[in-house]
């Protein structure tokens, strides 16, 4: 790849989840070029995590499914993979972008028929279970990964186990030799698309999430429900694997404070009235979900959703943000203690396992961004000065996936201007 | 002649929130509790008293004038700051709590006989008389706060503590008769008086 690739006429898109990879589409169907960048070795993103989407509890192979069939089909988007922003500078119709492309040690020769994740014995923690069990360290990310490519991680490059990859590899497809490569491109305008993370639980204290292994994240909780999942769908408490059956649900774990992120994560709500559906598939009237709320943020349409979880009899909901987690020492299970806001009645529940439904914290938190970029008081981006850039999805808000495509197709639509008004600006 | 607490009822009618928010400490704050309910729960004392500051918030907002003022609660505030730091609007909760406190105390509607309300004002006439707490003739007003016979029981409970402060030189038998006092005590008693004016004619108290 050469940097002739891209002129002031592309636009690049920071990342590949489905605000980044809807962006991407959408402006390459408006007949733009767009290089797609994706930090890690697959398009997906966290929705591709997830187990299923509110309101309508399909599942995410659906969604992403149809844009990577309209990926396949547009000479227009360039997908790079394990490729990383380094720098940008410029302006409006004028961006220098510096990107680092790491090494995947293997090319797209593969067929993604996993001889070499056979032959190697090395194995890495599974990144898209959280670090929840462990993967060969020769890997295909997962099942809808795009491209369906294998990866061999960095840690068994240079050792004999990835001479064991090579060798087993019959399309020769693995190249150990691979170096991290720069590539300066010259764009018109950037959809920073660039995501979310979890909030990092360890920092709520009184949660104990460093230290019991009860209390876990509504991502990891995701992945306990899928059967592609580290427990094959079955909802397994991490310190002893017997089934949890008496579910807390915390929220704003995270959110909402001021000693943490200042903002209302707005999906976390929706995630966990999802979630206690979960439950209920997996136990039957046997589970027992309890939310533990400040107020339950259904926004619009999404209230009948809230109405139906208020009807299951196996989901109850307590008006109060939880003080602090203890632990019952002999079965492991945490016990929740605070006061209610109903009748102010002081608690101490125990539940088999503790969901801590953290907020969204921007991914760009802590990353030196161009000079140009607007970004609100939580991290969150606003756009540039010269408007020659844009947020997308939940780089630029807290939103779930419905409102990260309207959020994308928003921002690819203002950069399509962009390159409109460049290209009229050159002709003149 | 009308007391304190009838001007107060006068001028606020039946808002008790703008009333907090003008006479006590940090009482502007008070509106922005949104009722989650962490500070109960961290509290130490929490299950002890009768209102926790989440609840009193609420009676405030609800107008409940009385039940607050001569509430407990307020009073079995250690100063732990455990609520402070883990409210998620960054309320002073334990600000507000000795606020309460004060201004209850000051129109008399604080609850009579309360201990730690008795040991507050001993330690502040302490410090008001002498410039610094005289910690002998504090302690001493402490033990005998429940007549004789009970301040000797208190004194010889306590001898051991006594002697061992004596010993480290924390605690002077002779402050009994004199001494530890600041260098200008009228000086301070003035300064006081002219604070407490200004405070009083701000709070509406004077």
């Amino acid at each position: 790849m050469t940097a002739s690739i891209a002129t002031n006429q592309t636009i690049l898109v920071v990342g590949g989840g489905i605000a980044g990879m809807t962006a991407a589409l959408e402006a390459a169907e408006c007949g733009k070029q767009v290089i797609l960048a994706e930090k890690t070795p697959t398009l997906g993103g966290r929705t591709s995590l997830l187990y299923r989407y509110f309101p309508k509890m399909c599942h995410p192979t659906c969604g992403l499914e149809i844009n990577l069939r309209r990926l396949r089909g547009n000479p227009n988007v360039r997908v790079m993979t394990m490729t990383e922003v380094a720098a940008v500078t410029g302006s409006r119709g004028n961006y220098a972008v510096t990107l680092k492309v790491k090494p995947r040690y293997v090319t797209e020769n593969c067929t993604a028929c996993g001889d070499c994740g056979n032959a190697v014995s090395a194995e890495i923690p599974n990144p898209a279970n959280y670090g929840m069990d462990k993967i060969k360290a020769a890997y295909l990310p997962h099942g809808m990964a795009y491209p369906q490519r294998f990866v061999i991680d960095p840690s068994i490059a240079a050792t004999p186990e990835g001479e064991k990859a090579k060798a087993a590899c019959k399309v020769d497809a693995v190249d150990l030799g691979m170096q991290e490569e720069t590539l300066e491109l010259t764009v018109g305008s950037v959809v920073w698309a660039t995501g979310w993370r979890p909030y990092d639980a360890n920092k709520i204290q009184p949660y104990g999430y460093d230290r019991y292994a009860n209390v876990i994240t509504s991502l990891e909780f995701e992945r306990l429900a899928d059967p592609r999942g580290p427990t094959g769908g079955k909802l397994l408490r991490p310190s002893d694997g017997k089934e949890a059956k008496n579910i807390a649900f915390i929220q704003c774990a995270g959110s909402r404070d001021e000693n943490h992120l200042r903002h209302c994560s707005r999906i976390c709500c929706m995630a966990t009235l999802k979630q206690t559906q979960y439950v209920r598939e997996a136990l039957g009237d046997a589970g027992k979900s309890t939310i533990y709320y400040i107020d339950i943020r259904a926004i619009d349409r999404f209230e009948d959703f809230y109405q139906n979880v208020q009807k299951d009899a196996t989901v109850s909901f307590i008006k109060s943000k939880v003080a602090r987690i203890a632990l019952n020492e002999e079965n492991n299970s945490p016990i929740l203690h605070g006061v209610d806001t109903e009748g102010y009645h002081r608690y101490a529940s125990e539940h088999d396992l503790v969901v801590l439904a953290v907020g969204m914290e921007p991914e760009v938190t802590g990353v030196k961004l161009p000079d140009d970029i607007i970004l609100d008081s939580s991290n969150f981006i606003e756009g540039s000065k010269t408007e020659g850039m844009f947020g997308a999805g939940s780089a630029s808000s807290p939103l779930d996936v419905n409102r990260s495509v309207q959020s994308a197709t928003a921002a690819a639509m203002r950069a399509v201007q962009v390159i409109h008004k460049t290209a009229s600006t050159e002709a003149a | 002649m009308t007391t304190a607490n009838e001007n107060a009822v006068a001028k606020y009618k039946n808002n008790f929130l703008k009333e907090v928010e003008a006479t006590v400490e940090e009482g502007h704050w008070v509106k922005m509790c949104m009722q989650c309910g962490v500070c109960a729960g961290s509290c130490p004392f929490g299950p002890h008293w009768e209102h926790s500051p989440q609840k009193i918030f609420m009676m405030i907002r609800a107008g409940k004038r009385e039940e607050v003022l001569k509430s407990d609660s307020m009073w079995m505030c250690t100063s732990c700051y455990n609520c402070m730091v883990r409210c998620p609007r960054e309320l002073p909760i334990t600000h507000i709590m000795h606020g309460l406190a004060n201004y209850a105390y000051r129109l008399g509607l604080s609850p009579k006989g309360q201990p730690n309300q008795a040991i507050a004002k001993l330690f502040w006439d302490s410090a008001l008389k002498y410039g610094r707490v005289n910690e002998l003739k504090f302690s001493l007003a402490m033990y005998f706060r429940d007549g004789f016979v009970q301040g000797v029981k208190n004194a010889l409970a306590m001898q051991s503590v006594g002697l061992g402060l004596v010993k480290a030189g924390r605690l002077n038998p002779m402050e009994i008769i004199s001494g530890h006092t600041c260098k200008d005590t009228s000086g301070i008693h003035k300064m006081i008086a002219k604070a407490r004016e200004i405070e009083d004619r701000r709070r509406g108290l004077a």
